[in-house]
């Protein structure tokens, strides 16, 4: 059981829209918190047609549709957070900016409010470091599409109490996610792997190895993966995943997570991926995944 | 309609029992398949190779060029390699991976990769470097993934199950890499390791024991 009944989102990204899906869909207040309001413009629109199309799918009832649109408030006042149980963090992974948006949010929110980052490679322990309350923070990692996707990596920092990890963790089962413990190094299980993973599949373009679409077959057909890693990335941006190399790299100094020059010519051709509606692949539309 | 005709050359590993793709071939057909461990060895010893449609000569971890050649003198336009794709003891899968050269024809790749795709097998079409797609792809990954393992990151069950959570995994490498063989991945990495001259090719220490103790019977 979780004494949790109102969830903030910080940042109505990619990864903040798909979370803040997650939480009104579970039937908690959610109020999502950006600075821009076209972003939460956009992320209403995209959380109405995700939810419409599970609607169609079979998948939520109409009525169901319909609280979880209630559910979902916009904002760009950071003090509409101020009744928040839990606020979750996600977005650009800098640490300053985390910090500034953490001490500001730690003024507003009751001290009983959890904070939590979506962060996938900033150290837990650091980003609690700057927002006053160190005991009650968690590390919440979700996957992206985070509205599709079960895994949430939970991360204690250093000085996580036991209480707050509790009450995290029944949260994120509240969700409907599935929890999983890991230990607070950079990029946590998923990201570790990932990034280099993913560097190396554009490092086989840069090269001439094989021409994307070819790399992205071979991989789903070899493996049986949903998707290929060129894919995937045309899903995280480039511009997120060259912020996560540059992160990633400078915690590891590990070669493989360096961000490929590859990447940087395509964020200065606007070559973002989906959401500018060409990356390694073309796209007809931004829109988020189907239901 | 690619026709083609089969020439085996020892053991296959990536048609190891029957299979549509072989029932599909004629005595006569346009192009030739090489099929087996020796198959590099076969394309040496045939004559006139010039008309066939295409030429396909079965790879294991070695580049197309070791067999076709590099030279000037040495090139044909019509020869291409391929493998499925076979994680250790596991059944090949339906993956071909098509190998070409740079002046191999257009017709050349498109002519044998009909005719593996009439057979059902998905092609995917490379140049040729050591490890082609996937095993370049996963087996830095894979030593990555064994070698956290061994620093205690997270037990193997929890390092799999977010994989398989997080980027819908059908099997985390973890139990993929003890059901196929991690002496299997040692054979092929350190290959990788020696051609590429990369660390991250360099077998996790868990693959070299396995390999160690393949060798000692």
């Amino acid at each position: 059981m979780t004494d949790i009944r109102t969830v903030g989102v910080a940042g109505a990204g990619t990864m903040g829209a798909g979370i803040a899906i997650v939480a009104a869909r579970a039937g908690f207040a959610t109020r999502v918190y950006d600075t821009r309001q076209a972003a939460l413009d956009n992320a209403r629109a995209q959380t109405e047609g995700f939810l419409r199309k599970s609607v169609e799918r079979g998948k939520l009832k109409a009525e169901q549709f319909e609280r979880a649109m209630a559910n979902w408030q916009g904002t760009t006042r950071l003090e509409d957070l101020a009744d928040c149980d839990i606020v979750i963090e996600a977005v650009f992974e800098d640490l300053g900016v985390k910090h500034g948006l953490f001490a500001q949010l730690d003024k507003i929110c009751a001290s009983q409010t959890i904070f939590a980052s979506n962060t996938s490679t900033i150290s837990i322990t650091e980003i609690a470091g700057g927002s006053g309350r160190v005991d009650r923070f968690v590390g919440m990692h979700f996957c992206l599409p985070a509205q599709l996707m079960k895994l949430v990596e939970m991360s204690p920092g250093l000085n996580t109490s036991d209480e707050t990890w509790r009450r995290a963790w029944a949260f994120c089962e509240a969700l409907g996610q599935q929890p999983v413990r890991t230990q607070d190094t950079p990029g946590f299980i998923l990201n570790y792997f990932l990034i280099p993973y993913n560097n190396d599949a554009i490092r086989l373009v840069e090269q001439g190895v094989a021409e994307p679409a070819e790399i992205d077959k071979a991989i789903k057909t070899a493996l049986g993966y949903p998707m290929g890693p060129l894919e995937l990335l045309d899903l995280v941006g480039m511009d997120t995943q060259r912020l996560l190399c540059d992160a990633m790299y400078g915690l590891t100094h590990e070669l493989r997570a360096s961000c490929p020059p590859l990447v940087k010519r395509m964020i200065a051709a606007g070559h973002l991926g989906k959401k500018t509606g060409r990356g390694f692949h073309r796209y007809g539309d931004s829109k988020m995944f189907g239901a | 309609m690619s026709t083609y005709r089969i020439r085996r050359a020892g053991e296959s590993r990536s048609f190891p029992v029957a299979h549509p793709f072989l029932d599909l071939a004629t005595t006569d057909g346009a192009g030739i398949v090489l099929v087996g461990k020796e198959a590099g060895a076969a394309y040496g010893a045939l004559m006139a190779v010039d008309d066939a449609a295409f030429v396909a000569i079965e790879l294991g971890v070695e580049c197309l060029g070791v067999h076709a050649g590099e030279a000037a003198d040495e090139r044909r336009n019509n020869v291409v390699g391929f493998a499925r794709f076979r994680l250790g003891s596991a059944e090949p899968s339906r993956l071909v991976e098509l190998v070409r050269q740079p002046w191999t024809r257009e017709e050349a790749v498109a002519a044998a990769r009909a005719a593996f795709e009439a057979a059902d097998l998905v092609v995917a079409v490379c140049n040729d470097f050591p490890g082609r797609i996937v095993d370049r792809l996963v087996r830095p990954y894979y030593n990555a993934v064994l070698r956290r393992h061994d620093e205690k990151l997270a037990s193997a069950e929890e390092i799999d199950k977010t994989l398989c959570l997080g980027l819908g995994y059908p099997e985390g490498p973890l139990a993929l890499l003890e059901r196929t063989g991690l002496a299997a991945h040692y054979e092929v990495t350190q290959a990788l390791y020696l051609s590429l001259g990369d660390a991250a090719y360099a077998p996790a220490r868990r693959a070299q024991i396995a390999h160690q103790r393949a060798m000692a019977g």
